[in-house]
């Protein structure tokens, strides 16, 4: 634990219940090698950060699924997007999003051409941007799992500028933890349920999953020992056999979700299939903004065909990395020609990006 | 994107709240939260919109979670399926 000394109410740092935590998780082991896949860019922060990794029993291995939003924006999103700006519209997009490598250019780079890109902090500064700029088109580019779509429904559904379009390329997590479980061959043993995710759609949204595919799913919290304790839930779900739902962050989750977000997100878009970049379509898993709203759609507004693309750099293991099939030191590339600076894929552009991660807290942090 | 540290209600103003992100004001929206929020109020906030209000006694919660899952597994390996 690097900060034992709480902060806030809402710091669980104490280094000795993390002893008492990981003396539980040995004791517990399970008899062969599991692997738990979380999908949070957050949950994968913080288990490297404070080296959680190193209090898990032998065999027992955590590993970020396809957590990262912005990894996962499929490239043809991306080329739309930077043929809007090329085409000179305002497009607004949060940070990450500006450096990802598309079929041939990165929005940053279309900025550098002349391109107006501006990074926003939330979707309703990208409609602000229109009320400003009345004279012009502003697109926001919206990425993001149930946490941000919320926020975009909130700003279609409050009448914003008819200047203002969005491109949704929003994913839904459910459909992709079964998309990831269904995938033989690696086993994954059990999924940590993204905390804030899970506070939108509800510890209840993961049952079907949990029990179609019988894989135990536990939403996890943030703090170091909101993890640990997840995880000690899954290891005796797996020791007791039984493959369930659990809610380990209670102050955070209900059964139900918060339902006034899941309002907004059904009036404003409806379930479509969608392509995750590295692993292909799946299913059910995007939000299409519906027919009602269409004025402000930004692929009816204004379409583009999007390049046929390369998905995968040379070498770059991401969807290999996405798929919870390798961590980033399998990758060759990492930490050699792959960094932050000069990033090869968009595992290391997306700062919830599992090579981006490993990177900035020390590389293989589970020695 | 995904703030998950809670930040402190500041001031409110109908639809918008002012709040404190680690020394930092911020501007956040209410309007997917579907709570009531008041000064003092912690929220969990997602770009730019609250999405919960946290109670600091859930905290406490929790920690006692923590030490029922200790106890429990204290001398019972195989003990009884979670509450
Ligand atoms: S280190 Fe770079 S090249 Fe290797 S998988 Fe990660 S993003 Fe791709």
């Amino acid at each position: 634990m690097t900060e034992p000394r709480p902060t806030s109410p809402f710091e669980l740092r104490d280094p000795g219940q993390a002893r008492e935590f990981a003396s539980l998780l040995r004791r517990h082991a399970p008899p062969d090698p599991v692997r738990i896949v979380h999908v949070c860019g957050t949950h994968e922060m913080a288990i490297a950060q404070h080296g959680l990794r190193s209090l898990l029993p032998e065999g027992v291995e955590v590993l970020e699924g396809p957590g990262c939003p912005v990894c996962v924006t499929p490239t043809v999103d991306l080329d739309r997007a930077v043929k809007l700006a090329l085409g000179g519209v305002i497009v607004c997009t949060f940070g990450d999003m500006t450096r990802v490598p598309g079929t041939r250019v990165t929005l940053a780079e279309a900025r550098a051409h002349g391109a107006d890109v501006r990074v926003v902090l939330s979707p309703s500064d990208a409609a602000e941007i229109a009320r400003q700029n009345p004279g012009r088109r502003v697109v926001f580019f919206a990425v993001g799992f149930e946490t941000t779509a919320p926020g975009t429904a909130a700003v279609l559904l409050d009448s914003p500028p008819e200047n203002f379009l969005v491109l949704a390329s929003h994913k839904l997590i459910p459909p992709a933890l079964a998309a990831l479980v269904a995938e033989p061959p690696v086993r994954i043993a059990a999924f940590l349920a993204p905390g804030h995710v899970s506070t939108i759609i509800g510890a209840g949204a993961y049952r079907p999953v949990a029990e179609r595919y019988r894989v135990p799913i536990v939403v996890a919290g943030f703090e170091p020992l909101d993890i640990l304790y997840a995880i000690a839930l899954v290891l005796r779900q797996l020791r007791e056999g039984r493959a369930e739902v659990e809610n380990a962050y209670p102050r955070a989750v209900t059964e139900e979700g918060n339902r006034r977000a899941q309002e907004l997100l059904a009036q404003a878009f409806e379930p479509s299939d969608a392509v995750w970049r590295g692993i292909g379509t799946i299913p059910g898993s995007g939000l299409r903004i519906r027919p009602e709203l269409s004025r402000w759609d930004a692929t009816h507004e204004l379409p583009v065909a999007a390049e046929e693309g390369e998905d995968k750099p040379a070498g770059c293991l991401c969807s290999e990395v996405l798929l919870a099939r390798a961590v980033p030191a399998d990758c060759p590339l990492f930490r050699a020609s792959c960094t932050p600076l000069s990033p090869v894929g968009p595992c290391m552009v997306g700062s919830e990006g599992a090579c981006n991660v490993w990177y900035r807290y020390g590389g293989r942090p589970d020695l | 994107m995904c703030l998950a540290v809670p930040t402190k209600v500041l001031a409110r103003e109908g639809n918008v709240a002012t709040v404190d992100v680690q020394g930092v004001r911020a501007r956040v929206r209410l309007d997917a939260l579907g709570e009531e929020v008041q000064v003092g109020d912690y929220l969990l906030v997602h770009a730019g919109f609250a999405i919960r209000r946290l109670d600091p006694a859930d905290a406490a919660e929790t920690l006692a979670l923590f030490q029922e899952l200790f106890a429990l597994e204290e001398g019972a390996p195989s003990g009884p399926p979670a509450p």
